[in-house]
């Protein structure tokens, strides 16, 4: 019975939405689409933000929860998992959308909140403190004095193209896809479009690789397109690994459809019958929904042989890796994919000439491929008419650090990053200045405060001497200190290196080197030590420039970036660590001079007792004295004294 | 296409898709590079070879970058030497002092280069990673510490070997390079071939030595030293010490081994004889039965223990003979010494060899015969040459020894053995004497001469042809036996495969950095023997009649099997 009704809803879907053109469907279509769409519904609908950062706030328990309310109340309501919709700080969301009303979004429902606001809203009073805002569906009367999505300043400064159905519309359901017009830009490309059209389409739009190099896709594609070869293959780069950075997971967790329905596009202009999707085996979730995602594409007859009876035949296969940085970028990639070890190759040959099994070969990141089903409909002016001229379309970047809110955002390029701050993620917490922004991930950028009128954009961030990445934004605040930081990615990127180039290898083994040296106390300052240190710093420019200019891949060569632009704009704090060795946000552990209110200390004798270097001497019950001399900053009397009269400076 | 590009501001010609470093090399600019390979696909790790060119951003690898009509190159700009020299102050920031008593020491390219590049101190301290050397193999050692990680080893034994014994494990600084399961190169893949040490520029990997074994010997007066050399050493003595290869580097060789302090000198050509006399007599045998076709040779113990390891199914194809060097020593144990009566526990059998392998196969238990093994120990060709110097001995200035010991006498095939092609081309002169009881006219065959991967050849014996193929690059000999397997060859008959590339010559114990004039000239000094020799087959070689005569009967003998034969069995190690 079940898989009837599916089996006419497939028939219909395929026949009257997806193959539909004209613009002007009969009545009877309309009518069914909207209830297809969910806009007009006959019992209530609850949907739960179930991507992995919902599920790590406790939307499982949520989702347990509203099942377990609608069971013990035996109201028949349909529960729907979604993605997220980018308001990670608010997560677990969940949404409820009553029979004629408009759609409603709560924030932060854990399980135990859940009776409470389900109970308010089935009796038509939800809680306004726990509203975050209401959906705008066509024919739906509107919850009074709640304030809409769309109003709300983190949703009215971003233009969600690409995440348009993240944490809306089923990731589990192909129908939901293709009812909101997916897979029409496929059809249609497969139909009316040669490769070559396509490859020019893209070129027009220029949209530009979203992963972090820039590179235009159309042109990558027209390469790959016009090197003649028996067998091509597409790559999907879904090995998203900065820390930090979960762009890619998100739009797979909730727009799986949009990503294979770019692939496939993507797959046909460069004439490839193989596309891979790469990504780490620590992606469980996202692994999942892509399963899940294919198999239902390929029910529906969108993958396989002979692709709308256009003899277009497309394999989209899951690669899953073991994890590595280096893997990201391409080369590397590629060899990891032979069932090779993980190491870039000296370009040239470029992968779109000679790639994976020596084959001509195209790999576009996750979001590069979901901006393309939107472009092939709407047209390449279209794209071009977002963003700034010299940088169409829009960016996604997730947003984190110390702003009010975290997540993840879609907004045109030419937007200033002040904007992106102030107005979408409404400041810091407690309304503290912005001391720097961090672009780009591990191989990014600090930003000044004097720098954030930048627009975002390829050409705009490279005149100030930064780059876009692949969409980290990290704002940090005073309580961060910079030399820590540059030493935070210098370990990571150490330890991501693939060991294959020497600048890369052992030149980033140094500078961690150094940057330890200068955040630590040594147990004894011998003067040998002092020495090494000063001259670390002397090197430190020296060699971040070498690595830059020498290393084999993108992550040499931007692995000096943490250091070279913390140096550039933040000096003066390598100094007061060198010289005056001096932490004055406090980080740095081993520089603090730690100092007993003789006020505050009753002379318990605790800290005393557990001083590692008898730093600490008293008399019991009497205020005790730190031998600055002899304490090594390790902070143990800091973290046991109960009468917090110990501080540091 | 030819074109010109700017290079230090001078105009030079270069050609549509060469690299940056072909043009510098043809025009004798020379930049430094650790990693690239002659013949292979550059891999650009070592960024040595670091340019500038003008419009390009960063410095630009020579090796890799092909050159554009629109290049202005500079090679030598301060920026370059600046990072060039950086590069290689962060490579012996952790890099092991002891140059003195590495075993690379005046080899090195390492070295070299701190020299060239004007390093005058330890710029960059760093922790030193607690490795350890790999001492498991009795062919090669490596010193992870050493190690700069330029990867020409693993290319060497993925690319030329094939067989992927060593990779990079670990990641940033901890990468290193290691074997399956971190066990050590005697556990598993490695099949001693010693390629990886004549590509490494650093002491990384060299030799199981056995330099201080033989010495100890040579100064024990209760002990008898002896030594065979094989067929390549007279050639590469010669090159070794700016000498004519022929007759009279031979006769210089035997007089400086004499003076060393050894008793007696054999050449391992007269164990080819023998091994070509056995060899031939299985494969008439097995040509008359139709069974264990096609018959592959024995005497490359590399071959022979990928065989043993990898490929068990083709044991029964695998000649039952043991190398040259194990016959020969066999001879020395239990025919030449004694004749002499000598108590066997005091004869100390020494090999010169161009292979490491070599030292491996000396060590198996099955060439133990009655206590003792047929040989002693090996020592590589580099060694040898270490030896002499050691002894004090100007081999230039020295008498040669034209006088001839016990067994001198060899025939040209036996000499043959040391070039891919050669041990086939000797073998099948025997097989045709045996079949046909007529001598092939003429002895050379020109299709088995010269420096190529693959050679066939097609004899007609009788009314039949004998198929035969000499492969050299056991990576090649690999493909042969997938392609086999797949049926996409034509039939073999005899398959002659050396696991080092052009076979001996090109041996893991030659001199190091491989170089191809040179492994020319040690091929035409071993052809031309076999142009003056009068012997040119080995079942005319009245010494070997004699030890039939006298020891073995008829060749595939029961004393024969039991002397000259060895049994192959499985060595899987997983």
């Amino acid at each position: 019975m079940a898989s009837e009704t599916s089996q006419t809803t497939r028939t219909f879907l395929i026949d009257k939405v997806l193959k539909n053109f004209s613009g002007l469907p009969d009545k009877e279509v309309s009518e069914k689409v909207t209830v297809l769409r969910r806009h007009r519904i006959s019992k209530p609908v609850i949907y739960i933000g179930t991507g992995t950062c919902g599920s790590i706030a406790g939307a499982r328990e949520t989702l347990k929860a509203a099942e377990a309310y609608l069971q013990e109340k035996k109201i028949e309501a349909e529960i729907i998992e979604v993605g997220c919709i980018g308001l990670c700080s608010m997560e677990p969301i969940l949404d409820i959308q009553l029979p004629g009303k408009t759609r409603l979004s709560f924030q932060k429902v854990t399980s135990d909140k859940v009776d409470g606001i389900l109970n308010a809203t089935f009796n038509n009073s939800p809680p306004p403190e726990d509203v975050i805002g209401q959906y705008r569906i066509p024919g739906s009367e509107p919850w009074a004095n709640l304030p809409h999505l769309d109003d709300l300043p983190w949703f009215s400064y971003q233009s969600r193209h690409v995440l348009s159905h993240c944490g809306v519309t089923s990731p589990h359901s192909i129908a939901d896809y293709i009812v909101d017009g997916g897979f029409k830009a496929f059809y249609k490309t497969v139909l009316n479009y040669t490769s070559d059209k396509v490859c020019e389409i893209m070129t027009q739009s220029e949209l530009r690789g979203r992963g972090g190099g820039g590179f235009l896709a159309g042109k990558k594609w027209q390469i790959a397109l016009t090197t003649g070869s028996d067998q091509k293959y597409l790559i999907c780069n879904a090995d998203e690994s900065d820390p930090g950075t979960y762009t890619d997971r998100m739009v797979i967790e909730g727009d799986p459809f949009r990503l294979i329905e770019g692939i496939s596009i993507a797959a046909y202009a460069i004439g490839a019958s193989n596309a891979y999707i790469y990504l780490r085996d620590e992606y469980r979730q996202p692994i999942r929904i892509l399963e899940n995602a294919l198999q239902q594409a390929k029910d529906y007859g969108f993958l396989g042989e002979n692709v709308f009876g256009s003899g277009f035949n497309l394999t989209i296969s899951l690669c899953i890796s073991g994890g590595a940085f280096v893997c990201g970028e391409e080369t590397a990639l590629i060899e990891s994919l032979q069932a090779k070890r993980g190491q870039p190759w000296a370009k040239p040959p470029f992968p779109a000439e000679r790639g994976l099994f020596g084959k001509p070969t195209v790999v576009n990141n996750v979001k590069t491929l979901a901006n393309v089903p939107a472009i092939i409909i709407n047209g390449p002016s279209w794209f071009r008419s977002t963003g700034s001229r010299s940088c169409p379309g829009t960016k996604i970047f997730s947003v984190g650090g110390k702003t009010k809110l975290r997540g993840i955002i879609e907004v045109p390029m030419g937007i200033r990053l002040s904007d992106v701050i102030y107005k979408i993620a409404g400041g810091l917490v407690d309304d503290l200045p912005v001391k720097a922004v961090h672009l780009g991930g591990p191989l990014g950028y600090c930003i000044p405060t004097d720098k954030l009128d930048t627009e975002i954009g390829y050409k705009t961030l490279n005149e100030i001497g930064a780059s876009m990445g692949s969409g980290g934004l990290i704002v940090l605040d005073e309580s961060v200190c910079m030399v820590d930081l540059a030493k935070y990615f210098t370990a990571y990127l150490q330890k991501e290196s693939c060991g294959k180039c020497i600048p890369c290898r052992e030149g980033t083994k140094r500078m961690l080197e150094i940057l330890e040296g200068i955040t630590k106390r040594p147990m004894e300052e011998s003067d040998h030590e002092t020495l090494e240190r000063f001259k670390g710093v002397v090197q430190l420019e020296n060699l971040a420039e070498v690595i830059r200019d020498t290393s084999l891949c993108g992550l040499g060569q931007n692995a000096s970036n943490p250091v070279l632009s913390t140096l550039r704009y933040f000096r003066e704090e390598y100094e007061e660590h060198i010289f005056d060795r001096y932490c004055r946000a406090g980080v740095c552990r081993e520089l603090r001079t730690y100092l007993i209110d003789v006020d505050k200390c009753t002379g318990c004798n605790l800290c005393q007792k557990k001083c590692p270097t008898n730093a600490i001497i008293g008399v019991p019950r009497n205020p005790h004295f730190i031998v600055a001399e002899k304490c090594t900053g390790c902070g143990i009397c800091f973290d046991v004294c109960k009468f917090s009269s110990i501080y540091y400076k | 296409m030819l074109f010109n590009i700017e290079i230090n501001d001078q105009e030079v010609s270069a050609r549509r898709g060469e690299t940056i470093l072909a043009v510098l090399n043809r025009h004798g600019i020379k930049v430094p590079t650790l990693c690239n390979m002659t013949g292979m696909t550059p891999t650009g790790s070592c960024r040595m070879c670091m340019v500038e060119v003008d419009g390009m951003q960063g410095l630009v690898p020579a090796c890799s970058q092909p050159v554009e009509e629109w290049m202005k190159i500079k090679t030598h700009s301060a920026r370059v030497i600046q990072a060039r020299r950086t590069l290689l102050e962060l490579l012996l920031a952790n890099h092991p002092d002891d140059c003195l008593y590495c075993a690379k020491n005046g080899n090195c390219e390492l070295q070299d280069l701190a020299e060239e590049l004007n390093i005058s101190g330890r710029k960059y301290h760093q922790k030193r990673r607690p490795v350890q050397i790999d001492k498991m193999c009795p062919s090669i050692e490596r010193d992870p510490a050493k190690c700069i990680l330029c990867g020409r080893c693993i290319r060497t034994c993925d690319t030329l070997i094939g067989v992927s014994a060593i990779d990079i494990i670990g990641r940033g600084g901890n990468s290193m390079i290691g074997t399956s399961y971190n066990k050590g190169l005697n556990y598993q893949g490695c099949v001693k071939c010693g390629q990886c040490i004549m590509v490494c520029p650093t002491g990384a990997l060299s030799e199981h030595s056995s330099i201080e074994k033989v010495m100890e010997v040579l100064h024990n007066p209760d002990m008898m030293a002896v030594i065979q050399f094989s067929a390549t050493t007279p050639g590469s003595i010669a090159e070794e010490f700016g000498l004519k290869p022929g007759k009279d580097s031979l006769n210089l060789l035997r007089a400086a081994l004499r003076m060393a302090g050894f008793k007696y000198i054999l050449d391992t050509s007269f164990g080819a004889d023998i091994s070509i006399m056995e060899s031939a007599a299985v494969i008439v045998d097995r040509l008359k039965k139709k069974e264990n076709l096609p018959v592959f040779t024995s005497s490359c113990p590399s071959w022979v223990h990928y065989i043993r390891e990898s490929r068990p199914a083709y044991l029964k194809n695998l000649l039952p003979v043991r190398s040259p060097q194990q016959i020969m020593g066999t001879l020395i144990r239990d025919y030449i010494i004694p004749a002499h009566n000598r108590p066997p526990e005091t004869i100390f059998s020494v090999a010169v060899m161009p292979c490491t392998a070599k030292k491996a196969e000396a060590e198996q238990e099955e060439m133990i015969h009655e206590k003792y093994r047929s040989v002693d120990a090996v020592l590589t060709f580099r060694e040898l040459v270490r030896l002499i110097r050691m002894m004090g001995i100007n081999l230039t200035d020295l008498e040669p020894d034209p006088t001839d010991t016990i067994h001198g006498i060899r025939s040209s095939a036996g000499q043959l053995i040391g070039v891919t092609g050669g041990e086939l081309e000797g073998t099948l002169r025997t097989v045709y004497q045996m079949m046909t009881s007529q001598e092939l006219q003429p002895a050379k065959i020109n299709d088995l001469r010269g420096l190529k991967e693959t050679k066939e050849v097609r004899i007609k014996v009788g009314k039949e042809f004998i198929n035969g193929i000499a492969v050299s690059g056991l990576a090649r000999a690999i493909k042969l036996l997938d392609e086999m397997e797949a049926g996409k060859t034509p039939r073999y008959d005899i398959i002659e495969v050396m696991a080092c590339p052009f076979g001996c010559v090109n041996g893991g114990g030659q001199k190091f950095y491989p170089d191809e004039k040179a492994m020319k000239a040690r091929v035409k000094a071993i052809y031309d023997v076999d142009e003056e020799e009068m012997i040119k087959v080995a079942h005319k070689n009245p010494n070997v009649g004699l030890v039939y005569e006298k020891l073995l009967g008829n060749p595939g003998s029961a004393r024969a099997r039991e002397l000259i034969h060895t049994s192959h069995v499985s060595d899987k190690a997983l």
